[in-house]
Parts: C-alpha cells; sequence; structure tokens
C-alpha cells in the first residue's frame, strides 16, 4: 500500500495550515487563504468527531506510525482519542475565531499570517502526537512565531515581553525536554519508547517505578509553558503586548499544551509521584488562584487584567489534575476546553476594543454600552463564562473539578471515642481556596464590565462602531460553542472521560 | 573501486594541479580555479563511495584505519572545503582589496588552493591511528591554515589574527609533541590500538596521565574548549570570512575525530575512566559556560559565531563526557554533522550582507527579511537550528547528547547544559530580531548573491530540515 495513503488522516489536518503559510508566503491574499485554511481544518474536525463514535468510540483511533529513530524508540505517531479531539476541535475553532478577528498589519502582513498559521500546525500536530517526542516537537513549533508576532506587531513594551516570554519558554520546553528523556529513561532497558501508548502500559505493567525526578522535571517544564505560579511572569506581560490573534492563540491553545501534557502523561504513568508531591501542587496552585487572583483585581488595564486571570485560572486546572480522580480529571480537561474558548472571546474583543479606542486603560473608558451595545453584549457573556456562571461549559468543568477535588485524597473526617472529627485535608482546603476563587475573578471581571461598558462616557468615544462583520459572526460562534456544551455537557464527558485514567 | 588512500592523494593533486593552473593557465578570472576546486573535490566526493577497504598491510601497520567514522569524516572535510571555496568566491573582491598587486585579481589564487591542501590534511586527520599520523596530519591542517588566517595581509585585523593563531598553534603543537613522548615513554608505542593493548597491563603511572593530560590540552586548543579557547574570538573576528567558518567546523571537527580515537583505547581502562570523565566533564561544564555567557553581549556577528562555535564545543564535549552511554558516539557525529551545515548556512549568508553592507556587526542585518526575505530566511533557519528549535539538525543533536548525558547520570552538565541553551536563545535571537523587528537603513544597497551560494544556501537549508524530522540519514550509518 501507499505509505502516503496509510497514513493518518490527521497528518492531513497538520499539513493543511503548513500549505496555507507557503501560500500565504508565495504572495496569495494573505487573510482570505488563512481564513480558508483553518476552516477546512475545523471542518476536519468535525467530520472526525462524528466519525469517532461510529469507529467504537474508544481509544486511539486515525492510527499510523513511522519509524523515526529505531535506535531510540521514536516513530512519528499519530492518533486520536476522545480527549485528544476535544483539544483538536478547540485548536482549530480559536484558528479560525483568531484569523477571523484579525486586523491585516501595514507591516509585512504575509508574514503575519503565516505565524499564526504555524502556530495552528504546531498545536494540532501536538495534540494529535501519540509519540511523546514529536508531542514535545510539535509544541516548540510554535515558540518562534509566537517571538515574531510579539516582537513585530506587539503593542506597548512589546520587546522586552517578546524576549521574557521566549526565554522563559525556551527554558521551560527544555526542561521538559529532561522530563522526557527521564521518563524514557526510567523504563526497562531493552524496550524502551517514546510511544504514550506503550509507556502507559509498562505502568500498569508496573514495571515503572522510583520515577518521582522524572514528574519533578515534567511538572516543572510543563509548570513554565503554563504558567504555574511562581513560573507565570512571563504571561501577563506578553499578552498584554502580543496582537489579539496570537493572545487568543497562545493563551487559548498553546498554553493548554503543558495542562494536557500533565493529564496524558503523568496522570497515568507517574500517579504515585503525583501523589507523593501533590502538597507542594496544592500549595503552588493556590497560589494561582489566590496571588494571582488578587493580583488581577488590582490591575488598572483590560489587557494585562485579562492576562492575569488566565493565569489565575490555570490553578482550577492544576487542581483538577493534582486530585487525580476520573471526576476531577474530567472537569479540568473540560475546563482546558472551556477557559481556552472563553478567553479566546475575551482576548478578541479586548483587541478589538484596542483597535477603536487606542487604549485599554480602565480610567479612560466608560459607558461604552450606549456606542456599541452588542460589544458590550459580547463581553458580557464572555466574562460570565470565564467565571464560570452556570450555562457556559466553564461551570460544568469547575463544577466536577470542585468536587472530584474535594473528594480527593484520605478523608480525615471520622468517629473517635463518640466525638464526630471535623477536620479537613488539604485537597480540601485547596478546594475550598479556589471556590473562594471564582469569587474573586466574579469581582474583577465584573467590575471591568462596569468601568468599560457602564457609567458616564467619556465624548471621544461617542461615535465608535460596534462590533460588525467577521469579528461578529467568529465570537457569535465561540458563545454559541460554549452556552451548548454548556448545557449539554455530556456531550464533552462522553468523549473525554474514557480517555482519562485506565 | 579504488584504495581510500588514493582518496588523499587525489586532493593533493588537485591542489598542485591547481597551483599550476594558477601560475600558467588562468591569468585573468581566478574564480576558475574556485570552480576548478569545487568540481575536482566533489568528484573524489564521490569517489569516496566507491573505496575498497584498506589494504591489509596498511590496515595492520595501525597507521591508518578506514572506519565508518573515518570514512564519514573524510567526506565531512570534502564538503567543508567545496562550502569554503563557495564562501571564496563571493569574498574574493574583499580579499582583494587588502592585498597588493598589479593587477586587480594577482594574490587571490592561492586563496581559493589553499583549502584544498588543509582538506588532505583533514581526511588524513579522518583516518590517523597513530599520534605520528595524527601530528603530521594536524600540522598540515595547521600550517596551511596560518597561511589562509593571514592572507589580507594589508589588513591589521587579519594579521593579528594570523599571529595570534600562530603563536598559539604553535604552542598547541608544543603541548601535542610533548605528551606523545610522554605516552611514548610510558608504553613503548604510538600506536593507538597498541597503547591500548599496552595499557591493558601496565599500572596508570603519573608519567602516563601527565603526557594524556598534555595531549588533552592540545586538543583542547584545536576544538576550542575552555581554557584553551581565548584566540578563538580574535581569530575567527580577523581571519577573512571563508576562513573563519572554515577554522570554526572543519578544524574543530577533526579535533574532536581525534579525540574520539584517541579516547577509544584510554577509556578502555577502567582505572582511566574513573579519572578522565571528571576532567572531561570539567572541560565540558567550563566550555558551556564561558561560551554562551561571553556570546551574549557580543554585537559583531562574526565574532558571535565565534563563540557560539566555543558554545557548541561545550555540548559536544557533554557528549564526549558521556562517552559510555550506547548513543554518545552517534550523538556527537550528528551534532557536528548539523553543526557544519547551520554554521556555514550563516556563513553563506553572512558573506554576501557584510559585502553589500559594508560590515559584519549585527546591526547591519537591520531589516534583512525586507531588503532580502530569502536570505533573511535561511539565517532564520540557522540560526533557530544553532538555537536548538524542534525540527531542525541543531535540535536532535541537542537532543541525543542530552540523552547520552542522562544516560549516564552527568546531571550537572545536562543541568548547565539546558540553563546555556536558554542563554543560547538569547543571542541568536537577536540576529533574528535585527532582521525582523528593526528597519532596514534608508539607502541599504541591493545584495547580491552568487550563483553557486544560492545553490549551498538551498541544500545547506533542506538539509537541516530533513535532517531534522529524519536523523536516520546520518544514524544509520553508524549501526
Amino acid at each position: 500500500m501507499n505509505p502516503l495513503l496509510s497514513q493518518s488522516p490527521l497528518l492531513f489536518l497538520i499539513v493543511v495550515p503548513l500549505i496555507a503559510a507557503a501560500f500565504i508566503m508565495a504572495g496569495s491574499n494573505a487573510k482570505f487563504t488563512a481564513l480558508l485554511g483553518s476552516s477546512v481544518s475545523l471542518l476536519f474536525v468535525c467530520i472526525l468527531l462524528a466519525a469517532y463514535p461510529k469507529l467504537g468510540g474508544t481509544g486511539y483511533q486515525f492510527w499510523s506510525s513511522v519509524p523515526v529513530v529505531p535506535q531510540l524508540g521514536i516513530s512519528f505517531t499519530l492518533g486520536a482519542d476522545g480527549l485528544s479531539l476535544v483539544m483538536l476541535a478547540l485548536s482549530t475553532l480559536v484558528t479560525v475565531a483568531a484569523v477571523a478577528v484579525a486586523r491585516t498589519p501595514e507591516k509585512n502582513p504575509q508574514w503575519f499570517y503565516a505565524c499564526l498559521m504555524f502556530i495552528s500546525a504546531g498545536v494540532i500536530g501536538a495534540f494529535a502526537s501519540v509519540d511523546l517526542f514529536f508531542f514535545y516537537m510539535f509544541h516548540e513549533l510554535a515558540l518562534i512565531p509566537t517571538f515574531l508576532l510579539i516582537g513585530i506587531w506587539g503593542s506597548g513594551d512589546r520587546q522586552t515581553a517578546a524576549w521574557k516570554a521566549t526565554i522563559y519558554l525556551a527554558l521551560g520546553s527544555f526542561v521538559l525536554m529532561l522530563g522526557l528523556i527521564g521518563l524514557y529513561l526510567v523504563q526497562p532497558e531493552g524496550n524502551r519508547t517514546f510511544d504514550l501508548v506503550k509507556i502507559t502500559r509498562l505502568a500498569e505493567a508496573g514495571l515503572i517505578t522510583d520515577a518521582s525526578w522524572v514528574y519533578l522535571l515534567l511538572l516543572i517544564g510543563f509548570g513554565i509553558l503554563v504558567s504555574l505560579f511562581p513560573f507565570h511572569t512571563w504571561a501577563p506581560q506578553a499578552y498584554a503586548s502580543a496582537p489579539a490573534p496570537a493572545a487568543m492563540l497562545h493563551a487559548g491553545v498553546l498554553k493548554k499544551f503543558g495542562l494536557y501534557g500533565l493529564i496524558r502523561i503523568a496522570a497515568p504513568i507517574l500517579p504515585d509521584a503525583v501523589r507523593e508531591f501533590s502538597n507542594v501542587l496544592l500549595i503552588l496552585l493556590v497560589g494561582n488562584i489566590l496571588y494571582i487572583g488578587y493580583v488581577t483585581i488590582a490591575q488598572r488595564k483590560l489587557d494585562w487584567m485579562l492576562g492575569y486571570s488566565s493565569v489565575m485560572h490555570m490553578g482550577y486546572i492544576f487542581l483538577g489534575f493534582a486530585a487525580l480522580n476520573t471526576v476531577s480529571l474530567t472537569g479540568a480537561s473540560m475546563m482546558l476546553f472551556a477557559h481556552g474558548l472563553s478567553i479566546a472571546a475575551l482576548f478578541a474583543l479586548s483587541g478589538e476594543l484596542r483597535a477603536r479606542t487606542g487604549t485599554l486603560d480602565f480610567a479612560e473608558l466608560g459607558g461604552l454600552a450606549r456606542t456599541m451595545p452588542a460589544f458590550g453584549l459580547f463581553f458580557g457573556f464572555a466574562a460570565m463564562a470565564a467565571i464560570g456562571l452556570p450555562g457556559f461549559v466553564g461551570f460544568a468543568g469547575e463544577l466536577l473539578v470542585f468536587f472530584g477535588a474535594f473528594s480527593g485524597g484520605k478523608s480525615l473526617m471520622s468517629v473517635a471515642g463518640g466525638h464526630e472529627i471535623f477536620a479537613l485535608n488539604s485537597y480540601q482546603i485547596a478546594t475550598i481556596c479556589a471556590v473562594w476563587g471564582v469569587v474573586i475573578s466574579a469581582v474583577y471581571m465584573l467590575r471591568a464590565y462596569r468601568k468599560i461598558f457602564l457609567g458616564t462616557q467619556n465624548e471621544r468615544w461617542s461615535g465608535l462602531p460596534d462590533l460588525i462583520g467577521m469579528p461578529r459572526i467568529a465570537l457569535t460562534v465561540l458563545i454559541a460553542v460554549m452556552l451548548v456544551t454548556g448545557f449539554v455537557p455530556q456531550l464533552l464527558v462522553k468523549l473525554i472521560t474514557p480517555a482519562l485514567l485506565p | 573501486m579504488i584504495q581510500p588512500l588514493a582518496l588523499e592523494i587525489c586532493v593533493v593533486c588537485l591542489g598542485i594541479f591547481l597551483l599550476m593552473a594558477d601560475s600558467f593557465l588562468v591569468k585573468t578570472d581566478k574564480s576558475a580555479l574556485a570552480y576548478g576546486a569545487i568540481v575536482g573535490l566533489a568528484g573524489v566526493f564521490v569517489l569516496s563511495f566507491y573505496t575498497l577497504p584498506a589494504a591489509p598491510d596498511l590496515a595492520l601497520s595501525g597507521f591508518y584505519v578506514t572506519d565508518t567514522l573515518g570514512m564519514f569524516f573524510k567526506r565531512f572535510a570534502l564538503l567543508a572545503t567545496i562550502l569554503t571555496v563557495i564562501l571564496a568566491i563571493d569574498h574574493a573582491p574583499v580579499v582583494a582589496r587588502f592585498i597588493p598587486g598589479s593587477t586587480p585579481q594577482a594574490g587571490v589564487g592561492e586563496f581559493f588552493v589553499l583549502p584544498v591542501f588543509t582538506c588532505a590534511g583533514l581526511m588524513w586527520m579522518a583516518s590517523a591511528a597513530d599520534f605520528i599520523m595524527i601530528f603530521c596530519a594536524l600540522e598540515l591542517v595547521t600550517i596551511s591554515i596560518y597561511i589562509q588566517v593571514a592572507y589580507m595581509r594589508r589588513s591589521v585585523a587579519s594579521l593579528e589574527a594570523g599571529t595570534k593563531y600562530l603563536i598559539l598553534g604553535a604552542l598547541s603543537t608544543g603541548f601535542l609533541v610533548y605528551g606523545i613522548t610522554w605516552i611514548f615513554g610510558m608504553t613503548g608505542q604510538t600506536g593507538l590500538m597498541q597503547i591500548g593493548e599496552v595499557l591493558q597491563r601496565i599500572p596508570i603511572s603519573t608519567g602516563l596521565l601527565f603526557g594524556i593530560g598534555l595531549v588533552l590540552v592540545a586538543l583542547g586548543f584545536k576544538i576550542a574548549a575552555a581554557p584553551f579557547q581565548f584566540w578563538v574570538p580574535d581569530v575567527y573576528q580577523g581571519a577573512p570570512t571563508p576562513v573563519t567558518a572554515y577554522l570554526s567546523v572543519a578544524s574543530k571537527a577533526a579535533g574532536f575525530v581525534v579525540l574520539l580515537r584517541v579516547l577509544e583505547p584510554l577509556l578502555a581502562v577502567p582505572a582511566l575512566q574513573a579519572k578522565l570523565f571528571p576532567v572531561l566533564s570539567l572541560l565540558a561544564v567550563l566550555t558551556l559556560l564561558y561560551g554562551n555567557l561571553a556570546a551574549i553581549p557580543q554585537t559583531n556577528f562574526k565574532r558571535l559565531l565565534g563563540y557560539s562555535s566555543i558554545a557548541h564545543a561545550g555540548y559536544l564535549l557533554v557528549g564526549v563526557a558521556s562517552l559510555g552511554a550506547f548513543m554518545a558516539g552517534r550523538a556527537i557525529v550528528f551534532y557536528l554533522f548539523g553543526y557544519l551545515l547551520m554554521t556555514f548556512l550563516a556563513f553563506l549568508v553572512l558573506v554576501p550582507v557584510a559585502k553589500a553592507s559594508g560590515g559584519d556587526e549585527i546591526s547591519h542585518f537591520n531589516g534583512l527579511g525586507r531588503r532580502s526575505p530569502g536570505l533573511a530566511l535561511a539565517l532564520l533557519l540557522s540560526m533557530l537550528s544553532l538555537a536548538g528549535i524542534p525540527f531542525t539538525a541543531g535540535f536532535l543533536g541537542k537532543f541525543f547528547i542530552f540523552e547520552a548525558a542522562m544516560d549516564q547520570q552527568n546531571y550537572v552538565l545536562v543541568v548547565i547544559g539546558v540553563v546555556t541553551v536558554a542563554c543560547g536563545f538569547y543571542y541568536y535571537l537577536k540576529v533574528v530580531r535585527a532582521m525582523y523587528w528593526q528597519a532596514p537603513p534608508e539607502d541599504a544597497p541591493e545584495i547580491v548573491v552568487s550563483a553557486p551560494s544560492r545553490v549551498a544556501i538551498i541544500c545547506l537549508s533542506a538539509l537541516i530540515l530533513i535532517l531534522g524530522v529524519y536523523p536516520q540519514a546520518i544514524l544509520r550509518m553508524f549501526p
């Protein structure tokens, strides 16, 4: 059989954005080509989603594998299960939205869209890879386009932001690389591999032991990429300076790579190590939720506030991961999806706002809902989705995380000597902090809404155009997807849960 | 089918023929010599795939080995020389400006021919398995490079570079000879294989360690390992650009081949292993730190590449210090080949840009993304590969090296390696920033790239990407 034909359809999905990038560089209409390419990807993912249940609905489908470095057990293996498909849907959906809201810059427009397409190819490749080596390689593909996007087309102190983010992320990825090499080396000699499925099987057979140092490397590496407190300082500045589509793709999709990796690799393969270091992780993630939460409240500019809020929300997902049970992991995976969509919508709106007013300072804005009612409506929806109000998919995710995490660990409640002993374990304390975090995010999101859209209007803003055209359609779709999956979370749960813990 | 020895003889004959042709045949356009050299070397490259195993008497003498490693580095040397000559064609007008002569091209001819002799030396070195042979080959390389470094004799920088290289080269030669003498005194042998046999029998004496230490120092100079690296930045900056490229790739690679060959019998002795690995690790740490940290503040591109070559010597030394691992030898070879590709690619872009902009500061690359998108893309690829971004040969090289180091539990090296990789991102991306973030100068002249350079740039870029996803192309040569 022709080796090309025996490839997985996922290869097509990775190649589409690259082809679009090539066409863009060759001089075709940049925005149109990018939009076409990303729409084709989205459509294709929808087809795969429809086909997946018919293929059995569990395990990896659309499988193909080509050995690359047999000496090290590296092969180019593609495959997707429910969780990967959800992430692929998120990636392609956010890419379409990012391209749709992108304002073609005057400086080198081809490069701009080509960079977006490269990021898209990178995230699709990462989520479609079963081989950890390529999983890692594809993620890195997005690093340089991000550097260029922030550095060339960013705003504010863009150069510092781009440097900081790039060096930080490069360092994080190399730590992660060491972690993956470590994961390779702790396997018993003779059948070492980078194939996730095979490693998981080895772990189930109890052949991977004494691997807590590997988990620590993975946690720090992924943690830097996901802006785990205290490795978060690159994120707010980078998102504040990045052009809107870059921030949407990075905060919405690329950053999820790290948590996806932890859920995919650490949870099934190194559960003992995760439990061993659960207290460290719980303290750090409470730092994410409470400390960064309060820092977010203190922000005076919308872009910085959104940057910090995206750091803060990672804390919930880490909580879902740390608790390590099916409910919490399902919740964490749903939150990956939910947060990706809501933060993408918020960054899209803040980009639109910046393009209209030239400032995102709360002190200068106000009363905009009067001139831009639809804009205000969309922002309200997106903000409520980000807080996690019922009806949005974020609510379902948060609820599952909280339920799962509260039942995590060993319960300390007991009855001794006829007295009930009321005690909380560290998971429960962290969960309570996280619930308080919801209040914090409600405070800053609603305050942002009030400062920007309510109150007295500055004369300068009286003639602003409302949200129209492509950005409006893109945001409608994003919010619609959040509402639909929010009302019927079963759609996601059915896909995600079988892919989690064995 | 030919004897492998014939390859070197062909190269030497080619050099002599070209020198003759320079005097008698080619009067006006000296670049004909360069094309002659390229075609000739390419011919030898093709011939190298049709060699017999070495004749038994030659193989038994222990002087000359034609194993996979040797043949690989013969081809490596040929490739590097071809690329150097291509660079020299573009760079010749700059060189000619600094050479007094009756006609504009007087004295340029040898500039194209000398690398051919160096190439012969490098090819001998790849096969040398005896200290005497190693020494002779090394000197053939070094002496012909002395001339090339100081070639622009009206340029003070070039002369300074030449003098520095001469003095420090002579010093390192002294170390090498003295070290060989001690090793010979202790073992009674100069052949590496025979030394290995003797070492299994005799106890490890101080004299032997002293000799080994001196040889390591001498090789440290050749591969530019800290603390023997101080000649590198000045020499690299002052030398004509093609020679810089040659020096930083071919001469370094040859140094590593010799290092691998010399270490092989030594590391077979457990007692020496325990002494050598810490020394090699220390060298690796110093080289990594020095090369990467000193590169950060550089503003001159050639000098930056000089420091980057020290940094890469550091990563290679990490591989050498992990030689017990299954992948270590392969990792070093792969890394060296990737290093050849990306460094020559950087130089192939540097030469035309420097010629058009009148200097090789990083600021001369400002706005290259708009002035010449193709060149900028090639340099972007080269910088990403040097920094170690996935899907390039440079990343896989680093990956294999780190894998080997972790396999040998050299965790200190790994940690320092990762920190220095982050430094590397900073200084390589500085060039990317100049190309894409900064605006081009108003009066930026057009950049002309000659046809051979263009072909070379495309081939190297393609190879970097191909090896970045299909490393087996190199690895499968070393089963």
